[in-house]
C-alpha cells in the first residue's frame, strides 16, 4: 500500500508539473491539427481522405507526445539531482520507473485521441474497430514512453535527449509503414523497418481504422509488447549501471 | 546502528574509498571530516544506496545493505550536499511529496509538513515556490525533507556549506536538537569547528582512507605530552618572548599577537615564575590560561592538511557548482 501511495504521488506530481502545463496541452491539440491541415492540402483530396491519414496522425501524436516530455524531464531531474530523491525512496526501481513513465503513457494516449476526436467531427468513423484501436493506442504509448525512458537514461544533458529522440523518431516515422507500405522500401531498408516497434503499432492502426493490416494481429501485438518489455528492462539496467554505479 | 567493514569503491583507476571500516552507535552524532575528494560523498552514497560498493559490508540497524541497498531505505533520511527539491513546487508541496515517497497518507503528511515548516522557521514561506527561496531557506527545507518521515538515522552531507552565518548557526541548532531527540546522525563536513561543536566522535578521511577515528575529547587530549600556556600582556610581547627564552631555555615561546605570548613545554609550565618574570620586565599580565589544542590542530597534525586550505577549496567548489 505504501508503495502505491508513492506511485500515485509521483504520477500526479509529474502530471501537474509537466504534462498539464499549458504549452504541453496546446502542443497536444495543435500538433494533430497542423498535421491534418498539412496532409489534407498535400493530398488535395479533402476530408474524405482523413481515415487514410488517421493511423499516421495517431501514431505521430503518440510518438512525439510520449517520447519528448519524458526524455527531457527525466534528464532534467537527473541533472538537478531531484531524481536522487526518488532513488532514495523505499520503493522498488521497477515501480518507481513505472510511476515516472505512467504520466507520459497517459499523455501519449490522450494525444492519440485528439486527432481521432477531430476526425470524428469531420468524417465518418463508424468503420473503426474501437476494441482493437484502444488497446493498441495504449501499447504504442507504452512503447514510445519506454523508448523515451531508454533515451533519457542513455544521455546526460537535456539537449542530448532531444537530439537522440529525433535520431530514433524520424527514421521510425518514414520506415514504419505509416505513409507508404514497407514493401515499397528498398530491399536493404526493410529489415530496419521490422526492428522498429512503431512498424507493428502502425500495422494495427491501419487494421483497426482502415481494415488494411498486413501482418497478423497477434504478431503485431505480441511484438509490440515484447518491444515494451525489452526497452523497459534495458532502461532499468542502464539506470542500475549508470545512476546507481 | 551503522556498521561498515572494508568498504571500497573505485571509479576506473581512481580508488575513491579504500577499505574503510567504522561504526556509528545508536543516538550518536558521528562526524566524517576530510578535504574535497576525500571520499565523504562516495561513502554516503554507498551507505544510502545511491552507489554500489566494490567490496565490503554495510549493516544499517542490523540489516545487510551490501547486497540490497533498498532494504534499509525506510530507516534513513538523506540531506545531500546540494539542495535538490523541486523548484516548481512550493515548500509545503515539496515536503508533502517527499512524505508520500515513504508511503505517508495525506492527513499525516500535511500535518508533518506543517509541523516541520514551523520548526524550521519556514511557515511564512510555505506557499512560495522552492526555486525562489534563499540558499539558507533551501538548506533548511532540504533538511526538513530529509526528516519528513522521522527516520531514526539521518545522513547529512555538508549541511552548512555556502550559506550565511545566521542560517548556518540555526541549522546547527536544529541538527543538535534532532540528535538530542534520539536521531542517529552521520555528518560529513569540511568545517572542523562544526564537527567539533556537534559530533561526539569523528573520523578523519583523507584520499579514501580513514586515518583516525576517535571521540572528540580524546582527539584533542592527545597532545603528545605538550603543555601550552597563553599569557595576555600589556605591551611589547616580542621583547618579553626573548626574555622568557633567555631565562627558561627549556620553554618554546612565541608571540601570537602584539599582546599575546604562547609558551610551550614538554612538561607542566610553572606559571608563577613566568608571571613574576614578566612583571619584573615591566609588563602587566592580565590573563594566563592553559591552551587546549583545537580539533583543527589535531586534524592538521594527523592529516598534514591545512584546515584553511581545505575550507577555501570547498568554498571555491561550492561557488563553482552553484551550491
Amino acid at each position: 500500500m505504501k508503495s502505491w501511495i508513492a506511485f500515485w504521488n509521483i504520477l500526479t506530481k509529474d502530471m501537474r508539473s509537466y504534462y498539464l502545463k499549458p504549452p504541453n496541452i496546446s502542443w497536444g491539440v495543435l500538433f494533430p491539427l497542423v498535421w491534418i491541415a498539412m496532409f489534407s492540402i498535400r493530398s488535395g483530396l479533402g476530408m474524405e481522405s482523413l481515415p487514410d491519414l488517421l493511423p499516421g496522425l495517431v501514431a505521430l501524436s503518440i510518438l512525439f507526445g510520449a517520447t519528448s516530455v519524458l526524455s527531457v524531464t527525466v534528464t532534467f531531474e537527473k541533472k538537478g539531482r531531484s531524481f536522487e530523491r526518488l532513488l532514495l525512496a523505499p520503493i522498488s526501481l521497477e515501480l518507481l520507473m513505472l510511476a515516472k513513465t505512467a504520466g507520459a503513457i497517459l499523455f501519449g494516449v490522450v494525444n492519440a485521441f485528439v486527432p481521432i476526436l477531430i476526425a470524428s467531427l469531420l468524417t465518418d468513423l463508424s468503420a473503426v474497430k474501437w476494441t482493437i484501436l484502444t488497446p493498441v493506442v495504449f501499447l504504442i504509448a507504452v512503447s514510445s514512453t519506454f523508448l523515451g525512458l531508454f533515451i533519457a537514461v542513455s544521455v546526460k544533458e537535456v539537449f542530448e535527449a532531444q537530439t537522440f529522440s529525433n535520431f530514433f523518431r524520424f527514421p521510425m516515422i518514414f520506415l514504419c509503414g505509416l505513409f507508404f507500405p514497407i514493401e515499397h522500401l528498398p530491399v536493404w531498408l526493410r529489415p530496419v523497418a521490422y526492428v522498429l516497434p512503431l512498424t507493428y503499432g502502425a500495422d494495427v492502426l491501419h487494421a483497426s481504422i482502415r481494415h488494411a493490416g498486413r501482418m497478423p494481429l497477434t504478431l503485431d501485438v505480441g511484438l509490440l509488447a515484447a518491444f515494451c518489455g525489452i526497452l523497459f528492462v534495458a532502461s532499468l539496467r542502464n539506470i542500475r549501471q549508470k545512476w546507481i554505479a | 546502528m551503522i556498521e561498515v567493514r572494508g568498504l571500497t569503491k573505485a571509479f576506473g583507476k581512481i580508488i575513491a574509498v579504500n577499505d574503510i571500516s567504522f561504526s556509528v552507535r545508536n543516538g550518536e552524532m558521528f562526524g566524517f571530516l576530510g578535504p574535497n575528494g576525500a571520499g565523504k560523498t562516495t561513502t554516503i552514497n554507498m551507505l544510502t544506496g545511491l552507489a554500489r560498493p566494490d567490496a565490503g559490508t554495510i549493516r544499517i540497524a542490523g540489516i545487510d545493505c551490501s547486497k540490497n541497498p533498498k532494504a534499509a531505505q525506510h530507516l534513513i533520511g538523506v540531506v545531500p550536499d546540494e539542495s535538490n527539491l523541486y523548484p516548481e513546487l512550493t515548500g509545503f508541496e515539496n515536503l508533502c511529496f517527499c512524505a508520500s515517497l515513504y508511503g505517508m497518507r495525506k492527513a499525516g503528511r500535511q500535518a508533518r509538513a506543517d509541523q516541520l515548516l514551523e520548526t524550521f522557521g519556514l511557515a511564512d514561506a510555505a506557499g512560495r515556490k522552492f526555486g525562489g527561496y534563499s540558499k539558507g531557506m533551501k538548506r533548511k527545507l532540504t533538511i526538513a525533507a530529509g526528516i519528513i518521515h522521522a527516520p531514526p538515522i539521518l545522513f547529512l552531507d555538508e549541511p552548512t556549506t555556502g550559506i550565511d552565518v545566521a542560517s548556518a548557526r540555526r541549522i546547527r541548532q536544529l541538527i543538535a536538537a534532532l540528535n538530542a531527540a534520539g536521531t542517529t546522525v552521520f555528518l560529513t563536513t569540511h568545517y572542523i569547528e562544526e564537527a567539533e561543536r556537534l559530533c561526539r566522535r569523528i573520523a578523519f578521511i583523507v584520499k579514501g582512507r580513514i586515518v583516525r577515528t576517535d571521540a572528540v575529547e580524546d582527539l584533542v587530549c592527545q597532545t603528545d605530552g605538550r603543555h601550552t600556556v597563553q599569557f595576555t600582556v600589556s605591551n611589547d610581547a616580542a621583547r618579553l618572548c626573548q626574555k622568557i627564552t633567555a631565562e627558561f631555555p627549556n620553554l618554546q615561546c612565541q608571540m601570537v599577537t602584539g599582546g599575546v605570548i604562547r609558551v610551550e613545554s614538554s612538561g607542566p609550565v610553572r606559571v608563577g615564575s613566568l608571571v613574576r618574570l614578566l612583571e619584573d620586565c615591566g609588563a602587566e599580565v592580565s590573563e594566563a590560561r592553559k591552551v587546549r589544542p583545537s580539533l583543527e590542530d589535531v586534524f592538521v597534525r594527523v592529516t598534514g592538511i591545512e584546515a584553511g586550505t581545505m575550507k577555501q577549496e570547498k568554498e571555491k567548489a561550492g561557488k563553482g557548482d552553484g551550491a
